[in-house]
């Protein structure tokens, strides 16, 4: 599912890229593809079970959500319940590329709704077989 | 194949829009004079090896003479004419300081192959060709494509050329305790380095991950922080996280998923969930936990680098 899809079902909106992202990178926003979708306000279960390429709904709005973003390799990221980033969060956000998104649905309903709209989720916590299988 | 030929096309486009003409322009532009006869001007085309040329009066662009005027002088016996009379005035110009995509879209739109260039003066600075716009285009596209490689490739290529018997790189970080802003730039970094040694990105991924766990161990649980030590081999990499903090009690009740000693607050900003130590295992491929109550903990990991023949495609690789 792409970018566009996603806010079209979220009817949410996209943070203003911060200035001096490049119009490459601005336009490369049109070519993500989320293979799966996941929600969690715990970054640990994040880590743990997200996988890349994967777009993450979250209540949590602090930096951190970004960095664990970009240690598990996930694309993008939506605040649920009409929440806004703080600057120092658009700031880390825009500095790893990763966007940020918003929408007014609370975490449920904007779950469902990508759910229904035919983006699936990480797959069944295989305790530990399924995300880290990598390589090993 | 094609995700990355329209990246490519992406970054071409925004370059013909960055790129600016005074970048690519001819600035050794061969004039004439309208005072020049036309015979003096055959002589001109003949030993420059030009097919035309802007005339130039007092600095000012007033017109353009082309190979075509010459043969229709030479057709209609006007050799001894002068060029001010045989030009072709108001010349379509371009300004030095416009993009080259206005270059290009001018180019198309007047169907002609060469533009005088001024500055914002009417000063004559250049003249443009499809062909300049082209190699600067090239230029510049491999001067990126270069800046991007040489990183990569000096990164990379450091253990080969760099020789001993058993080369490694190892890299510290002083995470701050208590720090929660800041907690995460170390494995970041770490992150980033292994990407730029070449490693694929499930190995960064996994290292990154490690990381960050043993990282937001340090700032959660110790008031002065800890170092993050990072020994990275073609082969292997070695990550020893060490704190002088309070120490774990019980090593095994730790390591249980959901057993989490951290504070309220921390859990209320989506840490502490007792899954830190269980993620970090099975990123790794080896893990020892040493601690002492009221000395402090030892983390150490250990990844193995699979050898890139080896490695699966990338996609699969990731899932």
């Amino acid at each position: 599912m792409d970018l566009k899809t996603v806010l079209e079902v979220l009817e949410g909106e996209l943070f203003p890229p911060p200035p001096g992202l490049s119009p490459a990178a601005v336009e490369n926003l049109d070519r993500l593809e989320f293979t799966c979708g996941g929600a969690a306000d715990l970054m640990s279960d994040v880590l743990a079970f997200a996988r890349p390429d994967s777009l993450l709904l979250t209540g949590l709005t602090l930096p951190q959500v970004v960095r664990t973003a970009e240690m598990a390799g996930i694309l993008a990221l939506v605040f649920v319940r009409g929440k806004h980033p703080p600057p120092e969060t658009s700031a880390l956000a825009a500095e790893v590329g990763i966007p940020l998104l918003g929408t007014q649905y609370k975490m449920y309903e904007a779950c469902g709704r990508l759910y229904a709209a035919r983006l699936p989720g990480t797959g069944f916590p295989d305790l530990y077989a399924l995300p880290y299988g990598m390589g090993k | 194949m094609t995700d990355h030929t329209d990246v490519e096309v992406s970054k071409l486009q925004e370059l013909v829009y960055e790129l600016k003409i005074e970048d690519v322009m001819k600035r050794e532009v061969v004039t004439v004079a309208p005072q020049t006869s036309m015979r003096e001007f055959k002589e001109l085309l003949r030993l420059k090896r030009i097919s035309g040329a802007p005339v130039v009066e007092d600095g000012k662009l007033v017109g353009i003479i082309s190979l075509e005027d010459l043969i229709k002088a030479l057709e209609d016996g006007e050799m001894d004419n002068l060029v001010g009379s045989k030009m072709t005035c108001g010349v379509e110009t371009l300004c030095s300081d416009d993009s080259a995509v206005q270059a290009v879209n001018r180019m198309a739109r007047f169907g002609y192959g060469r533009f005088p260039v001024v500055d914002r003066s009417g000063k004559l600075v250049g003249i443009l060709t499809r062909g300049d716009i082209l190699r600067g285009l090239l230029r510049r596209l491999e001067v990126n494509y270069r800046e991007e490689e040489i990183q990569r490739y000096r990164a990379s290529h450091i253990f080969q050329d760099i020789v001993s018997d058993r080369t490694s790189l190892i890299l510290r970080y002083q995470v701050q305790g208590k720090d929660f802003r800041q907690g995460g730039a170390a494995s970041s970094k770490i992150k980033r380095a292994i990407e730029r040694l070449g490693g694929g990105p499930p190995i960064a991924r996994r290292v990154g991950v490690a990381a960050y766990e043993a990282e937001m161990n340090l700032v959660i649980h110790t008031d002065r922080g800890g170092e993050i030590r990072v020994e990275i081999q073609p082969d292997r990499v070695y990550i020893l996280a060490e704190d002088q903090g309070p120490g774990i009690s019980d090593i095994e009740q730790a390591l249980q998923p959901g057993f989490s000693t951290a504070p309220e607050w921390i859990r209320e900003l989506g840490f502490g969930a007792g899954m830190g130590l269980l993620n970090i295992k099975h990123c790794t491929d080896r893990m020892k936990l040493d601690s002492k109550l009221g000395v402090g903990t030892r983390l150490e990991m250990w990844f193995h680098i699979p050898p890139p023949e080896s490695a699966p495609k990338q996609k699969e690789d990731l899932l």
